[in-house]
């Protein structure tokens, strides 16, 4: 595989190292001098000095030949603007972009630029599964395909406990595809019974995340958060 | 008209001015609270009491663009000094807002035809440049004949 790599920070560089082990081709663009000038020693001719959001410089990286793109520079027009080019004019077919600020991840979704990868939402996304409350944790966002996969642990008294899984009448557009029980896994059958303690997977249609936690969550009340 | 100019730079506040002395309504967004001086300066009033608006905010906050305005803008115009700045906020203003005219600065001449053939207006003041050298440089038949 050949990757593109724009913006040899931190990320840049750690992702290039791990890439090139793999025995993939790599090219690093960095547009501040001296810090490609401090890369050049470890990666020689797989790093070049230029503005990744010009489109000559893409070029002479080999863009047309680029089977992912990865911008990861410390701007999100930047990281934007060269993935959207990757994308519609070298019609390159796997992007992945870096979020700087989590706020504007509106408006990478709006131009079509996915994955937009967050370093701030991901440590929130792992605080909010470190944190043992009766609450949901996203475990996996398909955006494009409009489901979400998330897990519940059940309450003591949840309405749900004690009940089979045929009998739940959970509502349209989401199913219960995993029960955890005592450190394993397993897929639940139509006489699974649910207990108290179990966390279940389930897939579901975005924004019924409410609905869904009344069911697991102690007397049926979703947890505040 | 409704216009929303980001950035007030040399160019922006130009256009806002000469925009405001046409009849039309202008907003201002930039981040710099200083640039309202520039759109002051050689001006009998202030700006606000010639009408103008001013507001201080980033071009990517989706905040300050709604405060500016941007929800019933008939006209767009991104002139920060930055190109992909620039380009981002046009297309949000096309995209997410709607804004039947953005236009943008893009100092870059090959992304400024490549952005114009996927639907922005692009004004490259390279590009004139370039064009008004090599005029420069060419034997001069006109000014001769004149």
């Amino acid at each position: 595989m050949y990757a593109i790599i724009a913006g040899a920070g931190k990320v840049g560089r750690n992702l290039a190292r791990e890439l090139i082990s793999k025995d993939h081709e790599v090219t690093l663009i960095e547009s501040s001098r001296s810090c490609y000038l401090a890369c050049e020693e470890e990666f020689e001719h797989a790093v070049q000095y230029g503005d990744a959001t010009e489109l000559w410089v893409l070029e002479r990286a080999g863009i047309q030949r680029a089977d992912l793109v990865i911008a990861v520079t410390g701007d999100d027009e930047d990281n934007i603007l060269v993935c959207q080019v990757a994308k519609e004019k070298y019609l390159c077919e796997r992007v992945i972009a870096r979020v700087n600020n989590p706020r504007n991840h509106d408006h990478f979704r709006l131009l079509g630029i996915q994955p937009a990868v967050s370093a701030t939402d991901l440590i929130l996304r792992l605080i909010e599964h470190e944190v043992p409350r009766y609450g949901l944790v996203h475990l996996l966002a398909l955006e494009e395909e409009r489901l979400e996969i998330i897990e519940l642990e059940v309450a003591n008294d949840a309405p749900t406990v004690g009940e089979k899984v045929s009998d739940i009448a959970l509502p349209e557009g989401c199913l219960i595809i995993s029960v955890l029980r005592g450190g394993s896994g397993f897929v639940p059958k139509a006489d699974t019974v649910i207990e108290a303690g179990d966390e279940v997977l389930l897939v579901l249609d975005p924004g019924l995340e409410e609905a869904i936690t009344a069911y697991f969550a102690p007397n049926g009340t979703p947890a505040a958060f | 008209m409704f216009i929303l100019i980001v950035g007030a730079g040399r160019v922006g506040s130009a256009v806002a001015k000469s925009a405001l002395a046409a009849g039309h309504e202008v907003s201002v967004l930039d981040e710099d609270p200083l640039s309202h001086e520039r759109l002051d300066a050689g001006q009998s009033k202030s700006w606000e009491d010639s009408g103008g608006q001013f507001t201080v905010g980033t071009a990517l906050e989706t905040d300050a663009l709604i405060q500016a305005g941007i929800e019933r803008a008939d006209a767009f115009i991104a002139s920060t000094a930055g190109d992909n700045t620039n380009l981002v906020i046009a297309q949000i203003a096309q995209k997410r807002f709607g804004v039947e005219k953005s236009i943008v600065r893009v100092m870059d001449p090959a992304r400024a035809d490549w952005y114009g053939e996927q639907g922005l207006r692009t004004i490259s003041p390279t590009k004139h440049a370039i064009d008004m050298f090599e005029r420069a440089l060419a034997p001069d038949t006109e000014s001769e004949a004149a």
